[in-house]
């Protein structure tokens, strides 16, 4: 490992010679919370550092593109096995988004149910911390138990901990070939009900979202399946008999509609044009019934199984109080900065929870310097 | 391997502590006579033995929380222990401290088909959080070759794996949410039935802290319907560089086993030995098993079975009953006990970049030389965790420190090809001396700094993972306030 990475020791300077509070920004696609302060960019740190095929390895600056990394990915037949998101669009955020960007925020796509959230698939990750020091954590091998797993502390933490500047990945093959089973006309129990079935038989579904009003305003249950392609048709089959219950059950294996289908529930993009405040919630998959029943006025997208929820609602209304008691967390993702700042963006952890991240912050941030605020 | 001297004042203070710890346990759980404390005296890294002061084994988060709340008004120091099958030193006692044995807690409180988790005190083995679940055919993914006796408590502080990792993960990835006791007695709830952190991932800094943040008592785990079924597939090849190519090959080519075990000839005849596996006579062997239904598993093996034959292998030998699979599977999954039965022997953990092996076990074969000392190799190899077997003589005076200096030269050299000191079995006492080989004074601090935040007044596990001259201030800064 080099002893500086293009950039870094900029981003130390900034960090240290600081007065007043930086707000960190990747691409600026995931921008969420509410935070002022100077800009500190990433870019500067862009550019994959080392690609081994053989070895299921990726690492990469953490200014380096979303893209960039996923198209080198895709000549080798490789990709991310969590499928980040891009939420640019249905957060009004236009722009590249960074990979950094997506660590930062634990991005995750549907084939999380599967293969495990970003936080699952890092594996190292270097940083800058409040005080200015370089620190780096895990590397660039798939099992590591060496000292603490600051990776995963880094993952999803906004850059209120860090600010990355490089991160590794174990990456997968990229699927052979994929189909995708489709019910329409369940309610919300049902189609948890029948994705639960799906998840929890022997065929390996990677996928499983219902789309309340999809197609024609028709509600759709879809669940996805991948692999080599006489193991896809085979899965299909099998999965189409164990769902015979939740008629009528339909399959797509043209991979145009599919990549459309699962970039849609990914990306969230039915969401992008619709008024209204938007919520992420992330719950026990069979909670999502009682859920959708405490929030009769909201629009719902629904991901993992039942257990991401994706809630569309009248502006300025407190989601987290109607949902109150029911297990999970609630993100307010799309709202003025009002409504963020009376609600908050991230849902507020229990007491004695909350005061280990508190001190956490101050251990790693003693100044308070990173995107101050943000997460609490 | 030094550890840190007992504190005279806390082991006058013995009659005081057990009296406290009697009344808030049963009499039985509370373990103090020298003839039984030796009974926790280590670990299964059995070089290093030292009786605690006293051992206690709550059967309940309350009474942890008790236990924990008077340790930390006397300032005695708390070491958490599972099975004890920790291969590093973890569960090691000092003088002066308290085992707290999870053992009692070992009741399955939920299992979920729908929602796929089962919810367990900790104490619960491994493989008996499998077999709560076989009924409907669901399984725990994560299997340590120890899973009939370790814990879920051991999994979770060592975020252990098994040959079975490079599909389904390890703890890590298959732990949803604990119940943890603090230093000073507060219960947490982290985590639960829903997937991620709402705020920051404090589950994922507490998997793999080595029972320094916390005593955790119950844990929800992620639980998977099993596959239609699985077979291995022997292979057997002229040389570890040959098989490390084949390796390579199969992952390139986009097929992605459960499972590619390695074993070089040391191992394969020990291990042919003692449990009759009928192994070929060669330098390396391969197993690779993958899952599916009859039809999958043919279809992938054929892609694995052509890479495979394009490296000349002496053998190739697939499973056609389940017999025959568990027969493939019986040598690798003794291999230490095989090993450890004609000899003294200390297990590495080191993990490499997997286009590295064939240049490490050359090194290691040149080491061996050097050092005197033979040297067998069996691991996870999808994975590049390696599991090098050095072989000693602990009756013969200087040959254990031969071998650990042996050890600690191989593991800097995972180190330096861009791996890592352990992959799976944790620092503990064992690598605690190595970590500024992986890590900058600065990596450490930050490590240090969320113990810190957890356990102030370094109480937990207190001499593990790190140089003992880094913590020595924080171990013996003024105790934590009554
Ligand atoms: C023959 C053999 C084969 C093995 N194979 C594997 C393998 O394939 N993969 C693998 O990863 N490991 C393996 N191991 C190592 C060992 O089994 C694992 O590390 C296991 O997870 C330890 O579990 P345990 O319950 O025995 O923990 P212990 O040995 O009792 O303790 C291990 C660590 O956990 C801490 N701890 C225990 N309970 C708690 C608690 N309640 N809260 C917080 N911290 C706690 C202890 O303080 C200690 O640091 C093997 C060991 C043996 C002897």
């Amino acid at each position: 490992m080099l002893d500086t990475l293009p950039g870094e020791a900029e981003i130390a300077d900034r960090i240290r010679a600081a007065t007043g509070p930086l707000r960190i920004i990747g691409g600026g696609t995931r921008s969420i919370g509410v935070t002022d302060g100077a800009v500190l960019e990433t870019s500067a740190t862009a550019g994959v550092r080392l690609y081994e095929p053989g070895a299921l390895t990726v690492v990469a600056g953490a200014g380096t593109s979303l893209d960039e990394i996923e198209t080198l990915l895709a000549s080798e037949n490789q990709a991310l096995p969590f499928e980040p998101p891009r939420l640019g669009n249905v957060l009004g955020k236009p722009g590249n988004s960074t990979i950094g960007g997506v660590v930062a925020a634990n991005a995750s796509g549907p084939r999380r149910i599967q293969v495990g959230a970003c936080r699952d698939s890092l594996i190292g990750v270097r940083f800058v911390d409040g005080r200015g020091d370089v620190i780096k954590n895990g590397g660039r091998v798939m099992k590591n138990v060496t000292g603490y797993d600051l990776v995963k502390l880094l993952a999803g933490s906004y850059g209120t901990l860090g600010v990355l500047t490089e991160v590794a990945f174990k990456v997968l093959p990229a699927p052979a070939s994929r189909a995708t089973l489709r019910v329409t006309g369940l309610n919300v129990a049902d189609a948890i009900r029948a994705m639960s079935a799906a998840l929890g038989s022997p065929f390996e579904v990677n996928g499983a979202a219902h789309i309340p009003s999809g197609e024609g305003g028709q509600p759709e249950t879809l669940m996805r399946i991948e692999g080599f392609a006489e193991s896809v048709t085979y899965r299909l089959g099998r999965l189409t008999e164990l769902l015979a219950p939740f008629e009528p059950v339909s399959t797509e294996e043209d991979p145009a509609a599919i990549s459309q289908i699962w970039e849609q529930v990914r990306d969230v993009t039915p969401f992008a044009d619709v008024e209204g405040d938007l919520w992420r919630l992330s719950v026990k998959p069979s909670d999502g019934a009682e859920v959708a029943a405490r929030l009769p006025e909201a629009q719902l997208m629904f991901d993992w199984g039942g257990g991401l929820i994706w809630a569309i609602v009248p502006t300025g209304c407190d989601l987290r109080a109607a949902v109150q008691g029911i297990p999970g967390h609630a993100t307010l993702m799309r709202a003025s900065d009002d409504t963020k700042a009376s609600l908050g963006v991230f849902h507020p952890d229990p007491a004695p929870l909350a005061a280990i991240s508190t001190k956490l912050r101050s251990e790693f941030d003693p100044r308070g310097t990173l995107n101050p605020g943000l997460m609490g | 391997m030094e550890m840190p001297a007992p504190d005279p004042a806390i082991l006058a203070k013995k009659p005081r502590l057990i009296e406290r710890l009697q009344a808030v346990l049963p009499a039985d759980a509370v373990i103090h006579n020298d003839h039984e404390t030796r009974a926790y005296e280590c670990d299964a890294l059995t070089a290093y033995k030292c009786p605690p002061l006293c051992a206690v084994l709550p059967a309940s988060t309350e009474e942890v929380a008790a236990v924990l709340k008077i340790c930390h008004q006397e300032g005695v120091p708390v070491v958490p222990r599972g099975s004890g099958t920790s291969l590093a030193g973890g569960a090691l006692p000092t003088a002066d401290s308290v085992i707290l044995g999870v053992a009692r807690l070992n009741d399955v409180l939920e299992t979920d088909y729908d929602n796929r988790i089962i919810r367990v005190q900790s104490g619960r083995t491994n493989l008996s959080v499998s077999g709560a679940v076989e009924e409907e055919d669901f399984f725990y993914a994560p299997d340590p070759s120890s899973q009939l006796a370790c814990a879920i408590a051991g999994n979770i502080a060592m975020n252990s794996g098994g040959a079975h990792c490079l599909k389904y993960g390890v703890t890590t990835n298959n732990l949803l949410g604990v119940t943890m006791v603090m230093m000073d007695g507060t219960v947490v709830k982290i985590g639960g039935a829903h997937l991620d952190a709402g705020g920051l991932d404090l589950l994922g800094v507490i998997c793999g802290s080595e029972g320094q943040l916390g005593v955790v008592t119950e844990a929800t785990l992620r639980i998977l319907r099993k596959p239609e079924g699985a077979r291995p597939v022997l292979m057997g090849f002229n040389s570890s560089e040959v098989a490390g190519a084949c390796v390579a090959d199969i992952i390139k080519a986009g097929v992605l086993p459960v499972a590619i075990e390695f074993m070089d000839r040391l191992c394969i005849r020990v291990t042919d030995e003692f449990s009759g596996a009928g192994y070929p006579d060669c330098d390396a062997l391969l197993i690779v098993e993958v899952e599916g239904s009859d039809a999958e598993i043919d279809e992938q093996l054929g892609m694995i079975l052509q890479i495979a034959r394009k490296h000349d292998p002496v053998e190739l030998r697939e499973a056609t009953s389940a017999d025959e699979a568990a027969r493939i599977w019986l040598g690798r999954k003794s291999a230490f006990g095989a090993v450890g039965r004609i000899n003294d022997y200390m297990c590495l953990d080191g993990t490499i970049p997997v286009t590295e092996l064939p240049y490490v076990l050359r090194r290691i074969g040149e080491m061996s030389e050097e050092f005197g000392l033979e040297v067998g190799n069996v691991f996870h190899a999808g994975d590049g965790n390696m599991h090098p077997l050095i072989l000693f003589d602990a009756n013969k005076p200087g040959d254990l420190e031969t071998c650990e200096a042996f050890g600690a030269e191989i593991l800097k050299l995972c180190v330096e090809v861009g791996g890592c000191l352990t992959g799976e079995h944790g620092v503990g006492i064992e690598k605690r001396d190595l970590m500024g080989a992986q890590y900058s004074d600065a990596d450490i601090e930050a490590q240090l700094r969320v113990k810190d935040v957890f356990d102030p007044g370094w109480l937990l596990n207190p001499a593990k993972v790190f140089p003992l001259a880094v913590t020595e201030a924080r171990r013996l800064g003024p105790p934590a306030a009554a």
